[in-house]
Formats: C-alpha cells, sequence, structure tokens
C-alpha cells in the first residue's frame, strides 16, 4: 500500500511531463501539476475574454465582488490578466451591502482586504439606502419564506445601480460553469423559457444600461475553489517574498447566508455535483444544451420595457423591485410573490390610481438614468 | 498516527468553527494500514458536530468537497482508498457555499 502511495503521488504532469500531478481537472480529466494549473487556469480565462470579446480597451469594468470564492478569484485573475495583457482596463470593485448581520458584514470585511490587497477602489451600495430596508428588517416582516426572492431582486437592480455611480461601461459576475449549469436545469424545472435563453449568454443586457458579462462560464468551481489553495503552495515552491501576504490577497469568506434555506436550488446544486462526480463533462454539456435550445417562434416572450415608476427595465408595468417594495411599506409583503404576473399588474393598477404621486416621490432609490 | 487535518470553505462551521486539528488517528488493528476511508468514520465521529449530512454522503465526501492529501487532488490517489502515513496533511474544502 504504501508503494502504491509513492507511486500515485510521483505521477508526472500531462502538461510538463516534469513535476509532480497534484490534481485532475474536470473538464480534461488530465491530471496536472500545481504550476501548469496556475498557468493553463489563468490562460483559458484570457482565451474566453479574447474569443468573446468581453472587453475593449479604455472601459471601466466594475467587478461584482461579495467575498466569496467566486468573485475574489475573479478580481484578482482579472487585475492580473489586465496587467500581463495590457487589456487597458479601469477595475473597480462592487458590493452590496444586504443588511445581514454576522453574514454581509462580516465578508464586506473580506472585500474591504480585497480593496487593499488588489489595489482596486471599492464602492458598497447598501438596500437600506436603496430601498429603506435591510434585509434582517425585511426577514423580520415576512419570515424566512420568501425571503431569497427579495434578496435576489434587490441585488440585481443594487447592482446595476452601483455600477450607474461608478460609471463603469460593464459589470462582471464571477458564475462559474457550475452555476450556469445549475441555472440551465433550474429554468427548465420552472418552464422559463425567456431566462432559459438568456442563462447561458456570457454577455446579457447588451441593449440595456450596463452589459453583465461572465469570464468564468467555462471555469469549474473545484478549480476556482483549488486556485487558492494551490497558488500559496506555488508561492512558498518559488520562494517568492510576499508567501504569506499572497494567500491573503486571496482570502475569501465562506459562510452560507444565514436565511438562504433556498431548498430547491440546493436540490438542482446537488443534483450537478452528483452527476460531476459520475461524468464531470455533465457540466459543460448541461451548459450546451442551454445554447443549443431553439425557442420556437410560437412562444410568446415577454417584451423589455421601463418600470413607470423607477425607470428599471422591466417587462411589466413596474418592477419586480418595486412591486415588492410597494408590498413592504403597504404591510403586504405576499405582493409580488410567485407567477401571478397579470394579477400583480391589474393590482399594480388600482394602487398607482389611489396614491399615484405620492409613492413615487417615496421611493428612495429615486431617479437614476437608465 | 498524527495528521494534520484541515476543514476549509465553510466545513469548519461543522466542527465549532475550528479550521486546523491535529490528530492522533489509530488503525482498526496493527496490521491495517490507514485509509481515507477510515479517516472519514473518525472525523464524523470525532470532530464533526453537526449536520454530518454537509460533509457525508454514503461513505465518502458530499460531492462537491475537495479532498488534498499533502496538496494533492485525492482524485490522483485513490480517493477512499488513499492509504495515510504519519504526519500527513488531509484538507477537506466545500465548494457549496455562496460565490
Amino acid at each position: 500500500m504504501a508503494e502504491n502511495h509513492k507511486k500515485a503521488a510521483g505521477r508526472l504532469c500531462y502538461l510538463c511531463n516534469q513535476r509532480r500531478a497534484a490534481l485532475k481537472r474536470p473538464k480534461t480529466l488530465e491530471q496536472i501539476c500545481r504550476e501548469c494549473f496556475y498557468e493553463v487556469f489563468e490562460e483559458e480565462i484570457h482565451q474566453v475574454i479574447v474569443k468573446n470579446q468581453l472587453f475593449k480597451p479604455g472601459e471601466r469594468i466594475a467587478i461584482g465582488a461579495s467575498g466569496g470564492k467566486d468573485s475574489t478569484v475573479l478580481a484578482y485573475v482579472l487585475s492580473e490578466l489586465n496587467r500581463r495583457h495590457n487589456y487597458g482596463l479601469d477595475l473597480f470593485l462592487l458590493s452590496v451591502d444586504e443588511g445581514i448581520t454576522g453574514y454581509r458584514d462580516d465578508s464586506l470585511e473580506t472585500v474591504k482586504r480585497n480593496e487593499i490587497q488588489y489595489g482596486l477602489p471599492l464602492k458598497i451600495v447598501s438596500y437600506k439606502d436603496l430601498y429603506g430596508w435591510t434585509m434582517d428588517e425585511i426577514v423580520k416582516m415576512i419570515g424566512l419564506k420568501n425571503n431569497c426572492t427579495f434578496c435576489g431582486v434587490f441585488r440585481r437592480q443594487a447592482l446595476d445601480r452601483g455600477a450607474a455611480l461608478l460609471k463603469v461601461d460593464k459589470l462582471v459576475t464571477g458564475h462559474n460553469a457550475d452555476d450556469i449549469a445549475e441555472t440551465v436545469l433550474l429554468n427548465i424545472l420552472r418552464g422559463d423559457i425567456a431566462r432559459l435563453s438568456r442563462c447561458t449568454s456570457i454577455t446579457t443586457g447588451e441593449d440595456g444600461p450596463i452589459p453583465r458579462c461572465k469570464p468564468f462560464k467555462y471555469t469549474y468551481e473545484k478549480e476556482i475553489v483549488i486556485y487558492p489553495h494551490v497558488y500559496v503552495v506555488i508561492v512558498e515552491n518559488l520562494n517568492k517574498m510576499l508567501t504569506y501576504a499572497y494567500f491573503k490577497r486571496l482570502d475569501y469568506f465562506s459562510t452560507e447566508c444565514i436565511y438562504s434555506p433556498n431548498a430547491y436550488r440546493g436540490f438542482a446544486r446537488e443534483f450537478i455535483k452528483d452527476l460531476e462526480r459520475m461524468r464531470p463533462r455533465a457540466i459543460l454539456d448541461i451548459i450546451k444544451s442551454g445554447e443549443d435550445f431553439r425557442i420556437s417562434t410560437s412562444t410568446k416572450m415577454p417584451e423589455q420595457g421601463t418600470c413607470e415608476r423607477c425607470g428599471y427595465i422591466s417587462s411589466q408595468k413596474w418592477c419586480k423591485a418595486c412591486v415588492l417594495l410597494e408590498g413592504l411599506n403597504k404591510g403586504l409583503p405576499k405582493l409580488g410573490i410567485g407567477r401571478s404576473r397579470g394579477l400583480d399588474n391589474n393590482h399594480m393598477k388600482d394602487v398607482k390610481q389611489s396614491n399615484g404621486t405620492k409613492n413615487i416621490e417615496g421611493k428612495q432609490c429615486g431617479s437614476l438614468d437608465f | 498516527m498524527q495528521l494534520t487535518l484541515e476543514f476549509g470553505g465553510g466545513l469548519e462551521l461543522l466542527c465549532d468553527s475550528v479550521k486546523i486539528h491535529n490528530v492522533d488517528v489509530s488503525p482498526n488493528n496493527e496490521v491495517d494500514k490507514l485509509t481515507m476511508k477510515d479517516l472519514l468514520v473518525w472525523v464524523r465521529a470525532n470532530l464533526i458536530k453537526e449536520r454530518p449530512e454537509m460533509f457525508m454522503k454514503d461513505d465518502s465526501v458530499r460531492p462537491g468537497v475537495l479532498v488534498l492529501v499533502n496538496d494533492c487532488d485525492w482524485e490522483l490517489s485513490g480517493q477512499l482508498d488513499t492509504p495515510l502515513e504519519e504526519k500527513d496533511v488531509v484538507v477537506f474544502i466545500s465548494t457549496l457555499h455562496g460565490g
């Protein structure tokens, strides 16, 4: 057995054939060493950026930064690639403070450290400032049932508003291949054809005010998680200065949101991980399936317009955030929950007629140019 | 057998929020070598204080938990059959937390 151990440990890297292999790539099943992993990991992301023309020289780019593993690694890799390949980008960190005590306040500390470590300016926008409510207050009012709906809808808009404040051209997020495969499955399970056709695009919202893109679209979560752990070892091996500082540069926050039972997504996630264990390529194949779906022309797609109340993009009269906010402010938190879209709108018409102007003034996020 | 175990990516929350554990694990009997399979049973019984299902599924780690033995992906060393030796360092990292 001991010999086995030595033998396994002695297997050479598939790429350089010199150093000991340290991991098996889920994408290719190749066994490669740390140094080669570090190289191919960054090079593949560079290739994705180039092939998909994600950026143009001189652009201002906000990195949606939660302090978690994906966005932390994204911020690090993107600033490295920007330097190495002269992308000519102005990078910013953009964080959303949902107002979740013991969770977001701690993870924002990580982002604040990242600001110093990477030398990227940080902007934090909070739900409290934008909407007048923290998630703690929302959960106190509505309980733990639909809280993730509020948080998701509010976060999406908060990121756009933060990006507008930073006057950036694009917003990049750390969504990885596993996340996208999971979202494809969820959209199928929900019959959400509009989102199904959108969710695999590497860039979305090009017709809107701030396009978003996902440079990690083809990057496996396993590699993102392993990257900072491997990185410290490489640096130690090369005896570079700042050994520990490098590790610090990639410190990330990894506590689950205290309000997130989100069971449905959890099941999809677990299913994806089970599939990955049996056949790692399944993740890329699900993304491929999502990309190749043809939406029949008879399927009615929602038309994009703008919210009459706040000017944000919306396929309905009012955007989802305004509907949810209206419910919160009126003490009817169920408003806007579920899929009864037509009903929502009829209801909103009544509300609007009864006390229209006051509501419009009442919304704190007010007028932003979209 | 002296081993260093490290829990990351949120798994430390299952063992009193302690990330690094220096432990002494003995094989079931003198003849047998300790393998990762044995270690997982030991960890589950001795270190995991809550929600063991977040750490294990059946007799292995839950899919989505990465395992490194001496900084090497355990998929290269035989996963559950990976033999352990004195002073080995085993790292468990969950990939299931938010990004």
